[in-house]
């Protein structure tokens, strides 16, 4: 039985922890246990039931989602096992009346805006795809063909959430394991930098910290749960020990941890610098050192202050360091449903994880200069293919003021500020609800969707590939092409 | 004080209802600030003030949180559109802004301020 198996089989019964405990305190009445929306009192041939489906909104992907459809409303009216953020995901993914597609701001078929928006890739010297945290696998792959074909830059939204991290996987290295055998092994779990109990609520409670496993078998007695952040958040009472390091300096306190650990001398001011007591660090060493099975899941609260790829280098180091101890590995904690999907299919396509370019005909990888934000803020893209996110509202007014600019081509399920201001903007299926496909939790773990109903928009792959063969048609013969097929 | 955006359930489940709608547009106009340091500037919940970073300002609504859950000098915002009005695009090379380390002055919003 693979990892995943056994947690589905096992995870689902732990929704009065203190997790979910922490998460209802969250969220007054969002986890009171209520459906989204109503079951029909009768039942009848319109109401489906899908055992084991997916549920796509974080990185989570729990697979044990068992939803109750509507298939007249065309709607999920019931969704077992779900979270606060799943039950929503699920109740306000309906069908909303609205057209297929827009051109600037005109209805407009769907053949009619797929011709548009390949003749505005064709036409430009710097096209740039971006997002795809939110699509399958298989959409995945055809925007980064896309991009390949047009000769510009493809970038997910890792590039602004764990991009950092993906830096340092090469510059560090990674000791990594499923949430599978976190489950079944891990007796000391610190979680740095980020609040699971709002952004990943069913972490706590379907894989890391209350689950009983293999060789823990009494769940969360069994752990020793350390929560190290600038402020107290509501997954602070889930942990055992609160570590408050002072804001900008996690670098310096996982450093001093590293020197602990290999025995080094440390000076006397690292509390007035991290805000830690030398006691409290001295303690987390030795629970480090003399645990059975470590993990160190660190989130947004690293990559995304003073330091970035510094500080996710230095949470993977010190989880290499603490191998001479005991089994320790280290994990970033993923944000959106498919986002760690869009770092393997590009990885596998280009051979690098996000801010990649086409331009001189091969893939060539620079965070900085691909990432799209940098291409964006500096004003060189001329047009922009944007999957499943949000960059007008996300991004930084620089970025978004070439948006603003530059002809957009949007795919969303539903508008958006960035469809708003796309001269082509789709309106598409919901992936995992109303499309099939393939999706990465966020331990490298591939699932396969179970879709609940169908919708009258077409999903981000079927769009993506009718753009693609649209340019393919489009496009003029390549001289290159011609010279190669002369060549002896 | 320093900006520390992030996610929050409501701004997740509010999201998912659509980014366009009053409740995400409110969830992600509130901001979360030390009670002592509310009292120094003479706020009560939910006043409004204005928060300005080098990059642009955005007037939103202000509520307390206990001294020993956010610390002195630190606010926190969920995500949204005016937590990116205030962010710098500079990325140091790594494609990534600093999100969740932004440096803003806030002040007090009189009556009739607003706009």
């Amino acid at each position: 039985m693979s990892d995943k198996d056994n947690m589905t089989d096992n995870g689902t019964n732990t929704e009065t922890s203190a997790a979910a405990k922490a998460d209802a305190k969250a969220a007054p009445g969002a986890a009171s246990g209520a459906a989204p929306g109503a079951a029909p009192k009768n039942g009848g041939d319109h109401i489906k039931i899908v055992k084991n489906a997916t549920c796509t909104f974080c990185g989570c992907v729990c697979d044990d989602m068992d939803l109750t459809v509507d298939l007249k409303e065309k709607r999920i009216t019931k969704a077992k096992n779900a979270c606060v953020l799943g039950r929503a995901w699920f109740a306000e993914h309906t069908i909303e009346d609205r057209p297929a597609a827009l051109i600037d701001g005109r209805e407009a078929s769907v053949e009619e805006a797929v011709e548009e928006a390949a003749r505005i890739l064709l036409e430009a010297r710097y096209p740039i795809t971006y997002g795809l945290s939110d699509s399958t696998c298989e959409a995945q792959r055809v925007a980064v063909a896309i991009s390949d074909i047009v000769k510009g830059s493809v970038d997910t939204t890792t590039s602004v959430c764990h991009g950092p991290s993906g830096i340092a996987f090469q510059g560090v290295g990674e000791t990594t394991s499923t949430l599978g055998e976190v489950k079944n092994r891990a007796d000391l779990v610190i979680y740095w930098g980020g609040n699971p109990a709002e952004s990943h609520p069913r972490h706590f409670t379907r894989y890391a910290v209350t689950p009983k496993g293999m060789h823990i078998p009494n769940g969360k007695k069994d752990r020793t749960v350390v929560l190290v952040d600038v402020r107290k958040t509501p997954s602070a009472p889930v942990s055992d020990i609160f570590i408050q390091v002072k804001p900008g300096r996690d670098f310096e306190l996982l450093w001093t941890l590293r020197a602990l650990v290999n025995g080094k001398k440390i000076t006397a001011d690292v509390e007035e610098l991290t805000g830690v007591a030398r006691e409290t660090l001295d303690d987390l060493v030795a629970r480090m050192k003399s645990c059975s099975y470590g993990v160190l899941f660190f989130g947004m609260g690293l990559t995304m202050t003073r330091g970035r790829h510094f500080n996710s280098g230095a949470v993977l180091a010190l989880a290499a360091d603490l191998n001479q101890y005991a089994p320790f590995v280290a994990k970033p904690v993923r944000g959106h449903g498919n986002v760690t999907g869009a770092d393997n299919v590009v990885s596998w396509q280009t051979g690098y994880p996000f801010g990649v370019n086409f331009n001189r005909g091969f893939p060539r990888f620079n965070p900085g200069e691909f990432t799209t934000v940098d291409v964006l803020a500096r004003g060189e893209a001329d047009a922009a293919l944007v999957i499943a996110t949000d960059p007008a509202s996300n991004f930084p007014k620089k970025a978004i003021e070439t948006l603003r600019r530059i002809p957009v081509i949007s795919l969303d399920t539903k508008p958006t500020e960035t469809s708003r201001l796309a001269r082509v903007a789709f309106s598409v299926a919901t992936y995992g609800i109303n499309t099939g496909g393939t999706v990465y939790r966020m331990d490298d773990v591939p699932i396969t969707l179970r879709p609940a109903f169908e919708s009258p928009y077409p999903g981000d792959e079927e769009i993506l590939t009718a753009i693609r063969d649209k340019i393919l048609a489009l496009r003029p013969p390549r001289q290159d092409a011609a010279a190669d097929r002369a060549a002896p | 004080m320093t900006l520390i955006p992030g996610r929050t359930s409501k701004q997740g489940t509010s999201l998912n209802a659509g980014k366009l709608k009053a409740e995400y547009l409110e969830v992600t106009s509130t901001v979360e600030m030390n009670e002592d340091d509310m009292k120094k500037m003479k706020l009560k919940d939910g006043d409004r003030v204005r928060l300005r970073s080098p990059e642009g300002e955005v007037v939103v609504t202000c509520r307390p949180k206990k001294a020993s859950d956010l610390p002195s000098g630190i606010i926190f915002m969920a995500y949204g559109p005016s937590s990116s009005e205030l962010m710098g695009s500079d990325t140091a090379g790594s494609g990534m802004p600093l999100s969740k380390q932004i440096e803003v002055r806030v002040e007090a919003v009189g009556a009739g301020e607003e706009g």
